[in-house]
């Protein structure tokens, strides 16, 4: 590890100061003159058809300013909120699309959905007036069940049915007849249990709109604020884009669940234009269980085609993916792109075919969480491989250690569409073998057992893929925007510089990394480098932060900025010192030719008091770059969880974990040692205790902490992290991504060894005690 | 929250004229109850009367046999209190194992009691030890205290004001936690009063209560192997998210068994 600031050095992070001592400003810590409060009517019912709203009661109340229905922002012409990636079905048909209003005019379709907005004074007298409010509602029949949605009464009127698509990629004809001349068929049933984003701060949003400028300002807790002004001024048209800005002041978290383009959010700026006073919502944490993208929900038959040796041969998995009520800003491509894409794992399995039937049910819309598609197909990969060999009783190490992709195999394309650009999955696999001294696991497995205990081992060799790209490509298949990102670096005429991002950071550290990564490159004090972002009227423009993108993305645009940086420097350092700027060189922060040499603060200086400077160049030194990437970067790694079970209870205790990733060029591994903690927390979340569960009448059962389980710091063991590099070899950084890797292999992990020590049982997630324990044949 | 009226009386009797002139009063004590019961606009007290200025509520003695611990004293009190860890270690246990940190700082062991939550931990050592609560009004055997789901046998406006745990020989508490709120899904205390045993069950049913099947059986022989073919029926138990009553029944023997290996252990 090296020391300093530059890249590689583990820095402090330097945001951390202001997150530790609570002076943060988060959405809610600001106020605007005249501020109201806004409160949202949601709805109580999974389905049912609005009838008349009667509002007299609560505006009568002293301090309520207005009550705002869908037939208003109907009546406004408020566009409807897009799903944002277009996906086509086997026979080339689109998507099905039911129209999602940002409050429900005629139909509320999940509980939770908010069709009203009560304006007051106070915060205290908008709730009072929301309970005023007196609504007719006629209930209608709820679907809830994904497995029976497509079959179900159709939950939205106009439409045939309530499948949103069904998808498919792969050769289907070979993968069948390589799974028919196949010496080993292992097949499963597999779920991936619905999970709740929770991140720590709730979702909040203020509208401001100014009569005399016509300007409005959305302050949100946004992951992406440029692509939140496009989706409002484009698609919802609250206001035009010039006239719109989207800041995303601190945000607590996101995990995917801040990414969306949100009925509150848009609601809340609309109607603060309507009003002609600044409105602030603040999300309770009742409404945040509610209301924000749930994330997973997959019901999965795969099969796994082997032959006499072991090598896989084929790959078939059938996936229905609940989408919840309507298509969410990315909820189409999650359970499609970004998971049958990744069906091949490290593995050069020949022939896949994957399937997705998307349904509606009366749900909260699912979306993008941490990982997105990926944890989704990890699991199935790894539930397959692991099953495989315990079928054939082969080691499941070494089972996939004959099927892995080589080192040279790459650039290798897989059966389902990527082009992997380089990797080397033994390196991971071995260092964590290593690591977790799989040796010395059956001694291990005879303690346990003597203390009355069964003790399991389990894996995942996940590979995954970040920074959807070229854009070129993703617009080909549905995305309604490129995925590039953009960067600009000015140098101030003193020689600071302030940086400006279009990625957004929520928790990741960009404040740090990115100011290590520009120190490095332009040899300017770690200390006089400022990383701006998070506002749409500072930075040009931008896609936000996601799918582990920010580094190898924005942070490569960066890097095209200070070359240009660089290129411009030379000109007016090849002027000072009367040669070309082919004959000056750039080095650690100083110009140079021959002997002579100037600090690049020096030409900074130059560039803005040009006394003597070149003729045909323009003063300043400020660059921007728009990066768009050639591929995805593929991190890939192994975990192995080691787990107890209590016989006797089912409980089960995650002894170790063992997590060794290739993120490709590391920036600061400190930050990246904690993304993987988080993930890995996350990820253990997911196996052993979080479910986002309705009843059958579409009631969210685990709407609060009392019911919804997260993993406290007690439920986990030390996590033993490492990394091995590839670089990556299209990006200038090298980086691969590194924010959703732990949550990736991690469930796999934990299930797997629980399944072994359960003697093989496929126990389904979340491994619940009680789960545990009639998997034991407790009754 | 609603609007409410709020007072911070400094003695018991004060809080009692308080309550009785009072619409709809409610008492607060740790408030790890009422409040996110407030903050969710899920009840609506005109006035509430805020026990945690009254001193003689608060505090913990021991002797006579007994040890008495006052209604406002907090969680963390009892856990940390060097005289109950003396004289009643698994109480001391019990106390330091309820919710986390931040409860144990504030809950009090007369809102836990009062509020007779089926996985509140106390109730299972008021019934597991023969505990007295004591009242502004009378005394209350800790047999006949609960009542049901959420329901105790105190008047509207009784105040309780100390609980009193009689010191048993030995005594052991096994509790199977709820991952996600940490509360009891089954706690069972067993207590041995000189080869009398009482085991008192928390979370399996609508309300704490004593084990007298298991009781019998320990009295015959105890140890955990008495246990052995003990059949827990899960009638009336409750049946959620977390448990079905069937898995709770059987977690009510392991953690009996459990309970009575740590006391012959201690
Ligand atoms: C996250 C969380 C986890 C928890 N986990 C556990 C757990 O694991 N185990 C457990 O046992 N408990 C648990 N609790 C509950 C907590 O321990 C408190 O004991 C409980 O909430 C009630 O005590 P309190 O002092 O907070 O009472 P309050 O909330 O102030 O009051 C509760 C009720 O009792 C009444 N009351 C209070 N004092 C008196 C009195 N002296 N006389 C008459 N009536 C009175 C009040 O009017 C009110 O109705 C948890 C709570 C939370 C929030």
């Amino acid at each position: 590890m090296s020391e300093g600031t530059g890249i590689g050095a583990s820095v402090k992070r330097r945001e951390d100061v202001r997150f530790l001592t609570g002076s943060g400003t988060y959405t809610d810590d600001l106020n605007q003159p005249g501020q109201t409060y806004g409160v949202f009517l949601r709805s109580p019912h999974a389905r049912a058809r609005i009838g008349a709203i009667d509002a007299s009661e609560a505006l009568a109340l002293d301090g309520v300013l207005a009550v705002y229905t869908g037939q208003d922002s109907a009546a406004d012409g408020l566009g409807d909120l897009p799903c944002g990636w277009l996906v086509k079905s086997k026979d080339g048909s689109d998507m099905v699309s039911a129209p999602r209003p940002p409050l429900a005019v005629t139909q509320v379709n999940y509980v939770g959905e908010p069709y009203g907005l009560v304006v007051g004074e106070t915060l205290a007298a908008a709730q009072q007036g929301a309970e005023l409010v007196m609504t007719d509602f006629t209930e209608l029949n709820p679907v809830v069940d994904p497995a029976s949605a497509a079959d179900s009464e159709t939950i939205h009127e106009g439409l045939d049915s309530n499948v949103v698509y069904d998808w498919g990629l792969g050769d289907e004809e070979a993968t069948d007849a390589a799974l028919a001349g196949a010496a080993h068929v292992t097949q499963l049933d597999l779920s991936n249990n619905r999970l709740i984003p929770n991140a720590i701060e709730p979702r909040a949003a203020i509208g401001v709109y100014e009569a005399a400028s016509g300007d409005y300002t959305l302050y949100a807790t946004t992951q992406n604020p440029h692509l939140e002004r496009l989706v409002l001024a484009a698609f919802v048209q609250v206001a035009p884009e010039h006239k719109l800005r989207v800041v995303a002041p601190d945000v607590g978290g996101g995990f995917g669940s801040k990414i969306f383009i949100y009925p509150e959010e848009t609601i809340v700026l609309w109607a603060a234009g309507k009003l002609g006073r600044p409105i602030k919502w603040t999300a309770h944490r009742y409404e945040s269980f509610l209301a924000d993208a749930h994330g997973r929900d997959h019901i999965t038959h795969a099969q796994l085609g082997l032959d006499r040796d072991g090598r896989f041969v084929a790959l078939k998995v059938s996936t229905t993916a609940n989408i919840g009520a309507y298509l969410s800003t990315f909820g189409s491509s999650v359970p499609t792109f970004l998971y049958g894409t990744l069906l091949a794992g490290q593995y050069k399995t020949p022939n896949i075919y994957v399937e997705t039937l998307g349904v509606y049910t009366n749900t909260c819309p699912v979306d993008a969480y941490r990982g997105a598609g990926r944890p989704e197909a990890t699991f199935v990969v790894e539930r397959m491989v692991e099953t495989a060999a315990r079928e054939l009783g082969r080691d499941p190490a070494e089972l996939r250690r004959l099927n892995m992709i080589q080192p040279e195999d790459f650039p290798y394309e897989t059966p389902v569409a990527l082009v992997y650009d380089t990797g080397d999955y033994e390196a991971s696999l071995d260092k964590a073998l290593e690591l977790a001294d799989y040796g010395g696991f059956e001694a291990r497995r005879r303690e346990s057992a003597a203390a009355g205990k069964r003790r399991g081992v389990g894996f995942a060799c996940y590979i995954e893929a970040c920074g959807i790209a070229p854009s070129q490509l993703a617009i080909s298949l549905g995305a309604g925007v490129g995925l590039y990102e953009s960067g600009e670096i000015r140098i101030n005429p003193t020689g600071s510089v302030s940086v400006f991002t279009g990625a957004h950071s929520h928790g990741q550290g960009h404040e740090t990394t990115f100011a290590q990564v520009v120190s490095d490159k332009l040899g300017i004090p770690f200390d006089d480098i400022e990383i701006v972002h998070g506002d749409s009227g500072r930075m040009e423009f931008g896609l936000g932060t996601y799918g582990s993108r920010s580094l190898a993305v924005g942070g490569s645009a960066l890097i095209v900025a200070a070359d240009k940086i660089i290129a411009k420097g030379k000109k007016i350092a090849a002027h000072m010192m009367e040669t070309t700027d082919d004959n000056v060189d750039f080095e650690d922060g100083t110009f140079s030719s021959g002997n002579q040499q100037a600090t690049i603060q020096e030409v900074a200086f130059a560039s803005y008091v040009p006394a003597d400077y070149p003729e045909d160049l323009e003063p300043g030194l400020s660059e921007k770059a728009f990066y768009d990437p050639k591929n995805f970067t593929y991190p890939a790694g192994t975990h192995i969880a080691e787990v107890e079970v209590d016989e006797e209870t089912g409980e089960v205790d995650l002894v170790s974990f063992v997590a060794v990733d290739d993120f490709g060029e590391i920036i600061n591994p400190m930050i990246v040692d904690g993304q993987v903690h988080g993930g890995l927390a996350q990820g253990a979340g997911q196996a052993l205790m979080e479910h986002g569960r309705y009843d059958d009448y579409g009631q969210l059962q685990t709407g609060s902490y009392m019911d919804y389980c997260m993993p406290r710091a007690d439920d986990l063991p030390d996590f033993v992290v490492d990394t091995t590099v590839t670089a990556c070899t299209h990006n200038p950084l090298g980086v691969k991504g590194c924010g959703e890797a732990g949550a990736i292999g991690s469930p796999a992990a934990i299930i797997n060894a629980i399944s072994d020590a359960l003697d093989g049982h496929n126990i389904a997630m979340p491994a619940t005690s009680e789960q545990v324990w009639r998997a034991l044949g407790g009754k | 929250m609603y609007q409410f009226n709020y007072a911070k009386p400094a003695t018991v009797a004060e809080a009692a004229t308080l309550y009785a002139n009072a619409e709809d009063p409610v008492f607060l004590s740790g408030g790890q109850t009422l409040i996110p019961t407030l903050r969710q606009r899920l009840a609506a007290p005109t006035d509430v009367i805020d026990l945690s200025g009254i001193g003689e509520l608060s505090g913990i003695a021991v002797g006579d046999g007994k040890v008495t611990v006052g209604a406002f004293t907090r969680h963390c009190a009892v856990a940390e209190s060097a005289e109950v860890q003396a004289a009643i270690p698994a109480l001391a246990d019990l106390a330091g194992r309820i919710g986390d940190a931040q409860v144990r700082n504030c809950g009090t062991i007369g809102g836990s009691v009062a509020n007779s939550d089926p996985a509140a931990d106390y109730p299972a050592a008021v019934v597991a030890l023969g505990a007295t609560v004591r009242t502004d009004k009378r005394s209350i055997s800790g047999d006949d205290f609960f009542r049901d789901l959420f329901e105790t046998a105190l008047e509207p406006g009784e105040i309780i004001t100390s609980i009193e745990f009689p010191i048993p020989d030995r005594a052991a508490y096994r509790k199977f936690p709820n991952p996600a709120s940490r509360y009891a899904v089954v706690g069972v205390m067993v207590a041995d009063f000189g080869g009398n045993v009482r085991v008192g069950v928390t979370g399996a049913g609508p309300c704490a209560f004593r084990a007298r099947t298991i009781e019998d059986m320990l009295n015959a022989n105890l140890s955990t192997s008495a246990l052995d073919g003990v059949e827990v029926p899960d009638a009336g138990f409750n049946n959620d998210l977390h448990a079905s009553a069937e898995y709770r029944a059987h977690l009510v023997k392991v953690m009996a068994r459990r309970a009575v290996s740590d006391l012959l252990g201690a």
